[in-house]
Formats: structure tokens, sequence, C-alpha cells
């Protein structure tokens, strides 16, 4: 099972560093992390998604609070929650039927066409994981060419989360 | 006013009450320890950068003050390492300042240039790298509260040679200190206290488990308190030792892999444990899943992550053991468990004619008597500071102590090497106690270097050699499960008496029980440092740590003491 955590973190050098050292040093399995800002300077926010059938949860946010920059832990799996993946998918396309079946699939997933080339398009995907997985599913047999995933983001609903202490 | 990056340094070691340093000069340091004279901060040059963090770990053991060591950058910084992962693993507070290459060529391989806050980031509670001169006297701040407060810890603070030789306006850093994810707890939530409370006025087969977060919090008084009001049985971890006064009746001595066999038994037994500041480390657990299977468990620690770690506890408790304490003691029942001690007096009856203090002499020197001999003539009121290693264990089990900081070892890590440089920093610490180090042949070698800074420093340590010629620890294990191949332990040792008098320092060589008691009394009579090659038995079961638990048996499937001499007919197990 995945578990999602979100951490605020000071905005200072290093930090994502320390976290990942915290990862690696107690062998937890990360599955992906993302980093960005905040609505507030000078904190960052962190969204790390575990495997929570090999890591103990609990034990990571209490090992990440051991951080002197970690500022908040919260798991926010059992939570109301909006979850987020970003994908960029390059696939062939090189004439015939196949630009136009691809952009209905497109179409369908919700997802753009964000450039055309001559042999390829690339598609922008925003979405749960699962419904990027769907659409990876299905363009993969006009053949792949590159592919990148921003991995999950989350946000508690309403008014819990981070953001209301 | 304008103040230089290197006395900035000086200002704030001055400003957090430091005393003492220890440290060696070198090319990117050399500019903090320039106006260093100016300074009421006493400089202790080492021979070898280990030393000074092992040295500011000593001192912070023995004081309780936060212990600081100075080296420069690449070499320098990299042999701290060592020191800096033990004071981690035992919690021990102490500030490194290292020097660094300049700003506009970090990163460019530059001569001695290493990456020393990357090095050191598993192994410290929090490390900076200072760039700008202006948040210098801020950083030096925190790097004190935080290697002081919560849980204490090494903290490292990476000054480069330009942020050294840059001026600014120096003003003291205020007391509000901004570090918003940075919560040390203080009492317990008051629903699991009372749970707590519950379980331990339920009880009838309790035994507290002291570790060294009673040290640490100055919980002593209330620990003695709550173990008298609740008449339970106390058993100590390693660095639990001087929490709680071995003399008292409650007392159940060392816990664990070479503890006594009546204080395991007890464990064992009992129907509630109560880990008060200790982390169930694998020493003190034998094999988790056989671990007392009857008891309940209670866990006090100031560090979230300990609890419900590798034991899993009916209440944990995250706070500050002396309030959690003083949180309790109005909530539990005044005790009588009669006869739960009685039970246990009987055990300790029998490990007593076992000890081999009391065996008849035989002419063979033995480590447990000279360590007697050096309690006796101290009247326990001596520094231990021991290495690492089957002496270790022998000081832990033959010089009990009544006093917290009064048993300075390296438990976690198991540092050998320690004990030299350690017991330089805790007689700097307390210049009005006698201190000895305790220290195997091999560990010895790894730091004895620093022999001349004892010279320099006019210390009056007493050292004892328990020299055995072996790499004792690793021999017995090899004797235990690799039939006695004694693969890479046997030590072709120099001569330690005339290596002493190298140096200056006055020795002597014990063979027997009573050379080691008159040379004993010799080493307390002189001025200046001393030191004693005691030659222990080297093969057979004197020469082994009794009792154990073999790695991966329970704690009740102890070898104990033979009660003859002979092999030992056990049950052993490869690990």
């Amino acid at each position: 099972m995945r578990s999602t955590l979100v951490a605020l973190v000071e905005d200072k050098p290093g930090v994502l560093t320390r976290v990942a050292s915290l990862f690696r040093r107690r062998n937890y399995n990360i599955e992906s992390l993302t980093v960005g800002h905040t609505e507030n300077p000078g904190v960052s926010r962190m969204t790390i998604v575990v495997d929570s059938s090999r890591t103990n949860v609990e034990k990571v946010a209490q090992n990440l609070y051991k951080l002197v920059n970690v500022i908040k832990v919260e798991d926010v799996t059992e939570q109301p929650n909006v979850l987020r993946d970003l994908a960029l998918i390059k696939v062939q396309a090189d004439g015939g039927g196949t630009r136009s079946e691809i952009m209905q699939l497109v179409d369908t997933f919700r997802a753009r066409v964000v450039d055309v080339a001559l042999d390829s398009l690339m598609v922008e995907v925003t979405g749960t994981e699962d419904k990027i997985d769907g659409l990876v599913d299905v363009l993969r047999p006009y053949g792949i060419v590159e592919m990148v995933r921003t991995g999950r983001v989350a946000m508690a609903r309403g008014n819990s989360g981070n953001g209301h202490k | 006013m304008k103040k230089t990056g290197a006395e900035i340094v000086w200002e704030m070691l001055e400003h957090e009450g430091v005393e003492v340093a220890f440290g060696i000069p070198g090319g990117t340091i050399m500019h903090t320890y320039h106006p260093r004279r100016g300074y009421g901060v006493h400089h202790v040059l080492v021979r070898h950068e280990q030393c000074a963090a092992h040295a500011a770990d000593g001192y912070a053991r023995a004081s309780g003050k936060v212990g600081v060591a100075i080296a420069t950058s690449g070499p320098g910084a990299t042999n701290l390492v060592t020191g800096i992962a033990t004071a981690m693993m035992d919690s021990s507070p102490i500030v490194c300042i290292t020097g660094q290459v300049s700003t506009p060529v970090i990163g460019t391989d530059a001569f001695q240039e290493v990456d020393i806050t990357g090095i050191t980031l598993p192994i410290t509670k929090h490390n900076y790298l200072v760039t700008d001169v202006e948040e210098l006297a801020e950083v030096i701040h925190e790097a004190f509260y935080i290697a002081r407060s919560g849980r204490p810890g090494p903290v490292l603070v990476d000054i480069p040679k330009d942020v050294q030789q840059a001026s600014t306006e120096f003003v003291l850093p205020d007391d509000n200190i901004e570090l918003p994810g940075y919560r040390p707890v203080g009492q317990g939530k008051a629903d699991l206290v009372a749970r707590a409370a519950q379980l331990i006025n339920q009880a009838e087969r309790p035994v507290i488990l002291a570790g060294q977060g009673v040290i640490m919090s100055g919980a002593m008084d209330a620990l003695r308190a709550f173990a008298e009001k609740t008449d339970t049985p106390v058993a100590l971890t390693l660095l639990g030792k001087g929490g709680f006064p071995e003399s008292h009746p409650l007392a159940l001595a060392l816990m664990g892999m070479h503890g006594e066999v009546f204080a395991n038994r007890a464990i064992q037994e009992a129907d509630l444990l109560l880990g008060f500041g200790m982390r169930f480390d694998d020493r003190v657990t034998g094999r988790l899943n056989a671990y007392a299977p009857h008891a309940r468990k209670i866990h006090v620690d100031m560090d979230a992550a300990e609890l419900n770690k590798v034991v899993k506890t009916d209440v944990a408790i995250h706070g500050d053991l002396r309030q959690v304490l003083e949180q309790l003691l109005p909530l539990v029942f005044p005790g009588d468990h009669a006869a739960w001690l009685a039970h246990i007096e009987e055990w300790r009856a029998q490990s007593r004619k076992r000890n081999i203090i009391n065996r008849p002499e035989n002419g063979h020197l033995v480590a447990a008597h000279f360590i007697h001999e050096i309690w006796e003539a101290t009247a326990g009121q001596a520094i231990v500071v021991t290495d690492v290693g089957q002496h270790q264990m022998w000081a832990a089990q033959y010089y009990p102590t009544d006093y917290p900081r009064s048993l300075i070892t390296s438990g976690g890590q198991g540092t050998m090497g320690f004990g030299l440089p350690a017991a330089i920093g805790a007689q700097m610490a307390r210049p009005d106690k006698e201190v000895w180090v305790i220290a195997g042949d091999g560990g010895f070698q790894m730091t004895m270097h620093d022999l001349a800074t004892i010279v320099q420093e006019r210390l009056p340590i007493r050292i004892a050699i328990s020299n055995n010629n072996y790499l004792g620890m690793v021999r017995q294990w090899q004797e235990f499960f690799y039939d006695k191949n004694y693969e890479a332990t046997r030590l072709l040792n120099p001569d330690f008496v005339k290596l002493a008098e190298a140096y200056g320092i006055s020795a002597w060589r014990a063979k027997n029980r009573r050379q080691a008691r008159e040379a004993i009394a010799a080493a307390r009579a002189c001025n200046g440092p001393a030191l004693i090659d005691f030659e222990i038995a080297q093969e057979g079961d004197e020469a082994n740590v009794y009792p154990m638990v073999p790695a991966g048996a329970a704690l009740h499937e102890m070898i104990e003491r033979p009660a003859y001499v002979g092999t030992p007919q056990v049950a052993v197990q490869e690990v």
C-alpha cells in the first residue's frame, strides 16, 4: 500500500539532501519525492510517497521530525485529499491514422497535445497515478519515445491539512 | 564593535560558557587560532583530531556541558568523524568547529578541501556550512543550543577561511532562537501518564530499566523516589550506570549481553518493564521474540523515534524523563513487592557464588581482580573511563558506582581508542576528581599517541592496561563461535612500561593480585600521570567475559560464570 506524507520544511540549502540521506540511512523505500515552494516564502513543501507495506510510515514521520529543518509532517493518506501526478509523454505518430487515433485517446483522458512534430506528438496529462498509468498503457502500442512524470503531489481537502494549524 | 569571523568564534565560545576546546590547527583554521589568547578559552593541543572529538565527548559526559573540538579542513575534519559518530550514538553534546577552504574555491577540489558537512550529515544532530560572516554568531549560538537541548548530540560548524577573515559588526545573538521545526519535548501526555500509572499500580513483578536518559535529564532523584515508593528494582544499561546508586538494595546491576544473570532473569520473569531513557538496544534485549515474554512494557523517551522502534510497548510516553517521573510520582501507589524482591535475591545469591572476585587465588591475575582493587582503593569515587572490549564489560561489572557521570564509555558505537582521549576531556572537566582509564592492549594502541597530550597538560590521569596480548573480545568470540581459530587477534605489544616512561609517565607492571594492589597504590601516590600494565590471563575461563548472552539467544539463555575452571558446557550458536 502507498502512503502519502506531506512535509513542510525550511527552505535552506541542503534540506533535500538531509531528507534523502535520512531515507537512505534508515533503509526506507521512497516511491516518489517532490519538492516545491509554498504560500510562505522560506517554507518548502515535500510530498513523499512510501510503500507502507515495507516501510513504517509513523517511523518515517518521527525521524523526519528529528531533522532540525523539518517543521511539520502529516500523513494525508487517510484524509480526504487531492492527489495529482503530471506526465509528459512523447509518442510515435508518423501519419496514417495513428495521429488522429492518439488524439482521440488524449481527449478521452482529458489530456492535451502540447507539441506536434513530423513523427511524434507530445502529450501532457494531469491526474491521479492510476489515470496516468491508464493513458500510458493505451499509448504504449504506438511507441513511447520518451516520458517524464513529476511524482505525486498532495493536498488535504477543506479545513484539514498543513495550512491549518 | 567590528570583529573578524575568527574573533567571533571565540566571542561566542566564551558566551556559551566554554572553558576548554580540544583541537589541532592547520591551514584553513589557523586564522581562528590566531586571536585565541585574548579569550578565556583554554586550548588543549591533541595529537590526532579523533582525540579532539573524543576528548570533547569525554568532557561533555563528565560535566554535562557541551564539549568543543576544533580541526582544520580536509584530513583534520575527516579525522573527527569517528569521534562524531561515537557522540551521536551515545547522545553526547559536542560542537565541532572545522576550517573550510575559502568560499570562492569551494567545489574546485582545492588543497585540503573536503565536503565535511556532507560526510557528517548522517552522524550529526545538525550541521552548518557558514558562507557569510554575518551569520556566524547566530549559527554558533544555535549549534550550542541544538547540541545540548532535547536529545543531545554532536553539531558541526564548518567555517571557510575567508569567513574567518571577514569582519562585521559583532552583536551578541539574543536567546530567541528561531527554529520553527525544533521543539524539544517536556512533560508527557497526561492520559498516557495516567495509563502508565495504572499499569504500575497493578504490577506484581515490575522491573525498571534505567538508561542514560536518567542522567541526561537529571532524573536521578526522581528515579530513586519513584523506585522506593513503588518498591521496584532497577536494572541498568551500560550508559545508565550512575543513574541509580548500585549500592542501593533495589539496584540490580548491569542488564543485557554481559549483564548479571539475576538482572536478566528478573527482566525475563517480570510482568511489567519500565524503560526509562533507554532504547532497547540489541545488546540489552537479546533475541527480541523471546524478550520479557510476560511483561507489559512502558517506555519513556525524549526521542519519539525511539518509541516502538524495536520493542512494541503498551504505553509509549514521549517526554523528558525527569518531568514524566514527577508527573507519575503522585499517581502511583506505595508498592510492596517483597515476594518478588526475595525471589530476585535468591538469584542474586546464586550469581554471587560464581563471582570471579570470590574465587580463590591461583596466581593468575584476572581483570576483575585489578578492577576490584581500583574500586577499593578509590572507594568507588573515581571517574572511570573505559575503552571498548572485554575490560569494558569487566569495568561495568566490577566498578559499581553510586554517582552519575562517573562511568564514561562508548556504548552504541563501541569505539576502540575512545578511553584515553575521553579521559583527557573528563579530567579537564573534573580536575577535582581522580580519573582512571581502563583500556585493553588493543584499543589503547589505537590512540596512545595522546599520552603526549596528557603530559603536556600535566593531567594526573591513571591508566590501567588490561593486557592479554589479544584483541580479547574478538578472541573470546573466536573461541566460542569460530572453533578457537584466533585469526588476526594475537597482538605483539610494545613494552608499555618503557613506552610510558618515554613520555615521562611513571609506570608499573603487575602480574598477580599482590603486585596489582601495590602498583595501584603507587600510581595513586604519584603526582602526575601514571600507567600500569596489568598482565592478565590470556586464554581460558579467566580470560572470558561472563555471563554472556550469545548473539541470537534470549536473555535467559545465558552462559553463566563457570563454577569451576574448565570449558563452559553450553550450546552456543553461530552468529
